[in-house]
């Protein structure tokens, strides 16, 4: 099951650059919430602030409290168990280009050292039907690199690598920006499946893709949360001026 | 094409350029075809023409050696050690042994720690002073004269041990091929996707593991490469060999006495005055050349096997 996450005051740097600013939003378990805003605007780098992966980074910095249930991601855990616990779509597919689609999504499991044979067979069919890729590609696990799929099945396989895990939170970064709107409906529908077992958190460009698939909405602008509320209101009746311009078309 | 053609398309006779008959283009059209046409043949033929220089001499090369060794090889060639001046026949059995083995200790010496220096500075040294440092001295290294790797082997391990060996042989070759290891690997590890590192990140994998089974798998054809063009250019050096390994006219598979490698009986073969000497210097040289290339290819092959369908 999902679980959900409470930000408080999360202060994010790059070098001297101020990425983001006190942000605070509480992030309910089981749903999806959808981060909208202009390029440059800090998304990217907040959904980074909740697996530590911002860290990563020599040059960045983070200050603030990030609950995970009961978990502050911070202080109580390390960031390698911490990226366990929330997997992570990113913008472009990013398969390893050397591994069968087989070993790619079995990869989180095999190189942290899991060998059980029976298990990762049936980790890697339940997520690959999870991801809605099973069918397509069930004849060819082992025999094909994963680099070798289309665009938007290579993104569904990252999809599928990150649930076999087992993580109780996905966040996704633009995961459909790279993909044909054939990809990108599949990637939606996805959503819809996952929220009932994991939290989502997605950035996307796309305000329709936020509309269609999240209950939750905040809107980012240059490093502060302008607005978050329930996705009908945002896009309805926002209370700020800002995101009535961004929704609208205005600027961004 | 006009405006309307928007809503009406024009029969595709008249719609591109190269479907219009030769003779209704205008003259400006046929002139810039006809530039771009031969400027394309004289490009193409260029870079042939390269090619072959490129590969002539190397060809020439073999063709000769081939032409001058074959003469000289029989079984007693691949059998027998070098016959005392005289005595007709002989063979470089001892020599091939030696050079393989001499090479196999430079290779389990060189390649690891130039594998392991170019992993630092490619995923643990970035903007280190000390990365600095290791680059620096691997370029210089890199550049420094074969024969002065000898002496300085000799210095270091000869004179202390009091006798020439192998094992001293062994690691002038090593010294020799590390500089060449450490910045193929960095510079291969560079071109591995920054994405890549991530994907392992984001699935929690901890960095160490990542470098080991993500990032230097991926660039593993390059490193391999890197590995085999500091081995081929080892294989043939006499120079660091001359007061380390030393030679011997006899069996010898002890690490710790001088031994026999190719390079250097074929350089004493050549140097001397006998037409029967000359005759197994050729043959040598040919058995060193092919025995460089079977090495490369076999190791080529071993890194294939296992490649999968549309791996990049």
């Amino acid at each position: 099951m999902g679980v959900g996450i409470d930000v408080e005051n999360l202060n994010a740097w790059y070098g001297s650059t101020h990425t983001l600013q006190d942000i605070s939003l509480n992030i309910p378990a089981n749903h999806a919430t959808a981060l909208i805003g202009p390029s440059g605007c800090g998304k990217s780098t907040f959904v980074r602030c909740l697996n530590r992966m911002h860290e990563t980074n020599p040059i960045a910095r983070a200050t603030g409290v990030v609950k995970m249930g009961d978990v502050d991601i911070y202080e109580d855990a390390n960031p390698v168990e911490i990226r366990r616990r929330v997997g992570m779509v990113f913008q472009r597919p990013n398969p390893f280009p050397t591994m069968s689609i087989y070993d790619n999504v079995a990869s989180g499991l095999k190189l942290n050292g899991f060998r059980n044979r029976a298990v990762l067979d049936e980790t890697v069919e339940r997520s690959l039907k999870a991801a809605a890729l099973w069918d397509e590609v069930k004849d060819d696990l082992k025999k094909k690199s994963g680099a070798s799929l289309s665009g938007g099945q290579q993104q569904r396989m990252c999809i599928a690598r990150a649930l076999a895990v087992d993580p109780e939170v996905l966040l996704m970064d633009e995961p459909a920006s790279a993909l044909d709107p054939v990809s990108t409906s599949k990637i939606e529908d996805l959503i819809f499946e996952l929220k009932r077992q994991y939290t989502i958190v997605i950035v996307t460009h796309n305000m329709q893709q936020a509309a269609r698939v999240a209950e939750n909405t905040g809107f980012f602008l240059n490093g502060k949360m302008v607005e978050f509320d329930s996705t009908h209101k945002i896009f309805t009746n926002p209370k700020d001026k800002r995101t009535e311009d961004y929704i609208t078309g205005r600027f961004g | 094409m006009g405006a309307n053609s928007l809503h009406t398309p024009p029969p595709p006779q008249e719609s591109a350029i190269s479907r219009a008959p030769i003779e209704r283009q205008s003259r400006r059209v046929r002139l810039n075809r006809a530039r771009r046409y031969l400027w394309n043949h004289v490009v193409t033929g260029l870079a042939i023409l390269s090619t072959i220089v490129v590969i002539a001499p190397l060809v020439a090369i073999l063709v000769y050696l081939i032409y001058k060794g074959t003469s000289s090889l029989n079984l007693a060639f691949f059998t027998k050690i070098p016959a005392p001046v005289g005595e007709p026949g002989g063979g470089m059995s001892n020599a091939i042994v030696g050079s393989s083995i001499v090479l196999a200790l430079a290779s389990v010496l060189g390649i690891p720690v130039g594998i392991a220096a170019g992993v630092y500075l490619g995923e643990f040294g970035r903007g280190k002073l000390l990365a600095g440092a290791v680059r620096f001295t691997a370029d210089v290294l890199n550049g420094v004269p074969s024969i002065v790797m000898g002496i300085a082997a000799y210095a270091l391990i000869v004179v202390e041990q009091k006798h020439f060996s192998a094992f001293s042989g062994g690691v002038a070759l090593a010294i020799m091929m590390v500089p060449t290891i450490t910045r193929t690997t960095e510079e291969m590890l560079a071109t591995v996707p920054h994405a890549i590192r991530e994907a392992a990140y984001g699935l929690g994998v901890p960095k160490w593991r990542t470098v080991l089974s993500v990032t230097l798998k991926t660039a593993s054809p390059g490193i391999i490469t890197g590995c085999m063009l500091a081995f081929a250019r080892v294989a043939g050096e006499t120079a660091p060999l001359l007061f380390t390994a030393f030679g011997n006219q006899f069996w010898s598979f002890k690490l710790n006495e001088p031994i026999a490698a190719l390079p250097l009986q074929i350089y004493i073969y050549a140097l001397s005055p006998y037409d029967e000497w000359h005759r197994l210097a050729w043959g040598g040289s040919l058995v060193l050349i092919v025995l460089i290339m079977a090495s490369v290819t076999l190791v080529r092959i071993y890194a294939n096997r296992g490649v999968l369908k549309g791996a990049s």
